[in-house]
This record gives structure tokens, sequence and C-alpha cells, in this order.
């Protein structure tokens, strides 16, 4: 098997079940999905689907009921994955430094290496020049950025994205989409890119994988083989997205006739 | 046509405003204080007031100095702030540990619930018999009665505020693989329960020196022991200087903490 094929994450028949009280609330059934290395995959899908849920699973933020999920990190690496929140969620209490710096503590490095590993994940996404600023006086986008600076200091194999971009506005995001694009080329980092936003999707990654159902499981996994770097202005999939909007869209038909 | 004008934001407004602002502040401060002396030392001069109830505030000056020069006045500050110092470090940090583990640990917060239910409403005073009995009477008896106050305020400040921290943000040390309590506590729980914390302990630092004056009052020597010796002689002038010294206290103690606290707490918007 050629290296390219090398899968980074591998998922086989995840089912998550949420049980409080009695209740029961089947989210996840039955997912398979095998990530390559140095891939960009966007998840789509309606809300509720459990996007989310997946990705939470992968980090270790929730416990599948069955299923295996097989990550495989390089060697010597601390940390195979690294989580973004859609909200950046900054600790008030330390500067944009230490935010970045926070997920490096505990790996044996000194203050002083963490720091430069921290600016340096700083500069990547250009905000070196804010490095003693308080969270609370950065704007969203700069948070959110810092909150990928953060993700990307620990040198993860893996970005895990849940909407990051969603709450920003149009052009913020769009500039960061490009940005996310540009890090991705260089660092060579595997992404997985939650998102409802199916123009988001296709724009961004090399296969869309459509999430759907109740339970929500794969639906469709389509190949984005647009070149990069590629242009918003005219939408040069239209089949694509019209194709994935049908998957979603159709899914939820199903699911309110109460199949 | 007409011309709007919008008020100026805080960055617009000239600096200086600010400066006059505060002085302005600082002379209605000044006339209110000079009003509330004028009428205190007419009240008795007129006779409304019996001089012996109410000492005008004349006379007091005369008697702290000779406080002072009996050296009465010192022995009597310092044994007070033995006191309370050691009173207000020993609630404090038992509150904090309480307030903190019981905060963290549901197991914990079950287990003490009725104990805290039972011993909570006790005053601090129905304690001084035991405290007596258990220390005699002395500087640790006005100890514990100190810190059984100060436990108490501390104790739910940081039972409350560890209680209240954003679950977000402990999912933020879960994802980065800080999952143990102890990396909770001191990444995530601590930081984000310092505002909660430090609003306790500054009520624990009021409350300590009512305390203060309880404790003493069954003979521990202190700032309340010669309060009580001079209410009983009724020298009220000498009440006075020690109420002005228990503010003055309190007043530089509290200063000096708000300093602190502003200094820990400079992340906030
Ligand atoms: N802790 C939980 N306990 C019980 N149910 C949960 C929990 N977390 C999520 N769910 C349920 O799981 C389902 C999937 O949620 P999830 O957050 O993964 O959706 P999503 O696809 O990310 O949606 P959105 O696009 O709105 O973010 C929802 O029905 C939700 O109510
Ligand atoms: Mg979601």
């Amino acid at each position: 098997m050629g290296a390219a094929m090398e899968s980074v994450i591998d998922i086989e028949g995840l089912s998550l079940t949420f049980e409080r009280d009695g209740q029961r609330n089947e989210v996840l059934r039955g997912l398979d999905l095998s990530v390559p290395r140095g891939a960009f995959i966007a998840i789509v899908g309606s809300s509720g689907v459990g996007k989310s849920t997946l990705l939470r699973v992968l980090i270790g933020l929730a416990r599948a009921s069955s299923g295996t999920v097989r990550i495989a990190p390089r060697p010597g690496q601390r940390q195979p994955l690294a989580f973004v929140f859609q909200d950046s969620r900054l600790l008030p209490w330390r500067p944009v430094i230490e935010n970045v710096a926070f997920g490096l503590e505990g790996s044996g490095l000194t203050r002083t290496e963490r720091r430069q590993k921290a600016h340096e994940a700083l500069e990547i996404v250009g905000l070196a020049h804010l490095a003693e600023r308080w969270p609370h006086q950065l704007s969203g986008g700069q948070r959110q950025r810092v909150s990928l600076a953060r993700a990307l200091a620990v040198e993860p194999e893996v970005l895990l994205m849940d909407e990051p971009f969603s709450a920003l506005d149009a052009i913020t995001r769009e500039a960061l989409q490009d940005e996310l694009v540009r890090i991705w080329q260089v660092t060579g980092k595997t992404v997985l890119f939650v998102t409802h936003d199916i123009e988001e999707a296709t724009y961004l990654a090399d296969r869309v994988v459509v999430l759907a159902g109740s339970p929500g499981r794969v639906v469709a996994d389509q190949i984005v083989d647009a070149p990069r770097p590629r242009r918003r202005s005219q939408s040069q999939e239209p089949d694509l997205v019209a194709g994935i909007r049908q998957h979603i869209s159709g899914e939820l038909l199903l699911d309110g006739t109460g199949i | 046509m007409t011309d709007i004008t919008l008020p100026a934001g805080p960055t617009a407004a000239p600096p200086a405003r600010p400066v006059l602002d505060g002085l302005r502040q600082v002379g209605l401060a000044a006339a209110g204080l000079s009003l509330f002396i004028l009428v205190w030392e007419a009240l008795p001069r007129i006779g409304l007031i019996n001089s012996m109830l109410l000492p005008a505030p004349s006379v007091i000056p005369a008697a702290f100095w000779a406080e002072i020069q009996s050296g009465a006045w010192a022995s009597a500050v310092s044994a007070s702030l033995g006191h309370y110092t050691i009173g207000l470090a020993v609630g404090a940090v038992l509150g904090l540990v309480g307030g903190v583990a019981t905060g963290m640990s549901q197991l914990a917060e079950d287990m003490t619930s009725w104990v805290v239910r039972v011993l909570r409403p006790i005053p601090g005073l129905a304690w001084v018999p035991f405290a007596i009995i258990w220390f005699g009477v002395s500087q640790s008896a006005a100890v514990f009665i100190i810190a059984i106050g100060v436990f108490w305020i501390v104790f739910f400040a940081a039972h409350g505020a560890i209680r209240g921290v954003d679950r977000d943000l402990i999912e933020v040390a879960d994802a980065f693989g800080f999952r143990s309590a102890r990396e909770r506590l001191f990444k995530i729980l601590l930081p984000a329960a310092m505002p909660g914390i430090l609003v306790g302990l500054r009520t624990a630092l009021g409350q300590a020196w009512m305390a203060v004056v309880a404790a003493e009052i069954f003979g521990v020597p202190g700032l309340g022991q010669r309060m009580i010796q001079a209410s009983s002689l009724l020298a009220t002038e000498l009440v006075v200087v020690y109420m002005l010294t228990m503010a003055a206290l309190y007043g530089l103690l509290d200063t000096v903490f708000v300093a602190v606290q502003r200094w820990v707490l400079r992340w906030k918007a």
C-alpha cells in the first residue's frame, strides 16, 4: 500500500447512544470512515445529525457505545489530534501566548521552549504581534485564529475543526478559509472539518462526507477534484453541490416520514 | 437641517475630565466627612447629648495620645492583628480546601452536605464556651472563633465558584489531554473560580474584624478587650479611639486587598 493511501484515522461500525434518565437517543449507528493522511475532509449534514458528536468521540470528549476507532499517530507524536471549537474557548485569564502554549504544558518542554513554539504557531496565523494581549481584547476573528494556533502548537497529525468559522462575518470567514487552506498546504496536516455550509465544504475540502439520517451515518462520500487555488466567484462544481444538498435533504424527508 | 451631536465615548473624552471628576469626588467626600465631624462635635457641646454618653471628636486626639504613650495601644493592636491574621489564614485555607473539594467531587459534597447543614447555622459566638474549654482563655481560642466565621464564608464562596466554572472550559483541558483532577484544578478550575473566591475572601476580611471583638470579649487581650474595659469604666473616648483604630486597620487592609485583587484579575474585561 502506498504512503498516500495510508490512513491516519479508521472508524469502523461506530455507534453512539446517549442515555439519560431512561431516555435513549441513538445519534450514530454503524458509521464507517477512513481518513487518509494529509487529506482535507469536510463533514456536512443537517443540524443534530451527529457531526459534533463524531468529532467529540475522536478527541475523547464522548464515548462510543460500540465500534472501533483506530488512530495511527506518527512515532513520537505526543498528541495526534487537536480540536478547534466553534466558539474559540480561549482561557480568559491567560494572555494570547499562554493560551497558544496551553497544550504544550506537560510535554517536558521548558517554559521558554513552549513560548517559542507558541510564538511560531502565532506567526503561522499572523498574530505574533498580539502575543501579550488578553483574549477579551481580541476580535472574534482574532480569537478564532488564536484558537487555531493553540491547536497547531501541539503539532498534531490531525486538526479536528467543528464549524470553526460559522460565527464569523462573511469577510473574516473567507479570509480564514483561505488561511486554513494555506496552512494545510504548508504543514501537510490532515483536516477533518465539520460544517453545515456546503459551499464552504466544497471550497475547502478534497472530499465531502455527508452524514444524514437518524441515527446518523455516512450517506455519501464525494471527491472534490477542482484544482487549487480555487476560485469562489462561481461555484465550479454546481452538480456536486446540488448532489450533496439532495443527499442531506433526501434523508431529511425520509426522517420526516418516520423511516 | 439639524446637527446631531453624539456623546463622546470614553476614549474620545479629553484627559482633563477624569482628573476633574476625581478632584470633585475627593472634595465631596471631604465635605461630607467634615460635616459629619462638625455635627458630632456640636451635639455634646450644645448640650443636646451628655458628653459622658458621646465624647466630642476634639477630645479623641488627646485620649489617643495618652493610650499610645502608655503602650496599651500598640500591644492591643499587635495582639489583635495576631489573632486576626492567624484566624483569617487558618479559616481561609480550610474554607478554600473544603469548598474546592466539595465543589469538585460529588462524593465529597454528598458526604458533607448534612454535616454542613448542622454546623453552618451555629453563630460564631455560640462557640465561645467550647473555645474556652478546649483552648482556655488564650490566643488559640480567639483564633478559633475568628477562623470559624472566615471558614464558612470562604467555604461557600469557593464551593459556588468551582461549581459555576463553565463546562466548556473544562472540555478544553480534556481536549488537550489534561484529564487528571490535579491538572483540571490548577489549569482551569482555580483560575476560573478566582473572581468568586476573591469576593469571598474580601467579605471574610471584614467579617474577621467583627469576630476579633467577639473573640476578645471573654478576656483574650487585644483591641476588643481594651474596648470592653474602657466601656465598663465609661471611658467612651477610649472606646471611640479603638473604634477608629479598627476602622483604619480594616480600611487599610481592604484597600491593599482590592489592589491585589485588581492585579490578580487584570485579565477581566
Ligand atoms: N451530551 C448529550 N446528551 C444527550 N444528547 C446529546 C448530547 N450531545 C448531543 N446530543 C444529541 O445528539 C444529537 C447530535 O448532536 P450533535 O451536536 O452531534 O449534532 P450536530 O450534527 O453537530 O448539529 P449542529 O450542526 O447543530 O451542530 C442531537 O440530537 C443532540 O441533541
Ligand atoms: Mg455541532
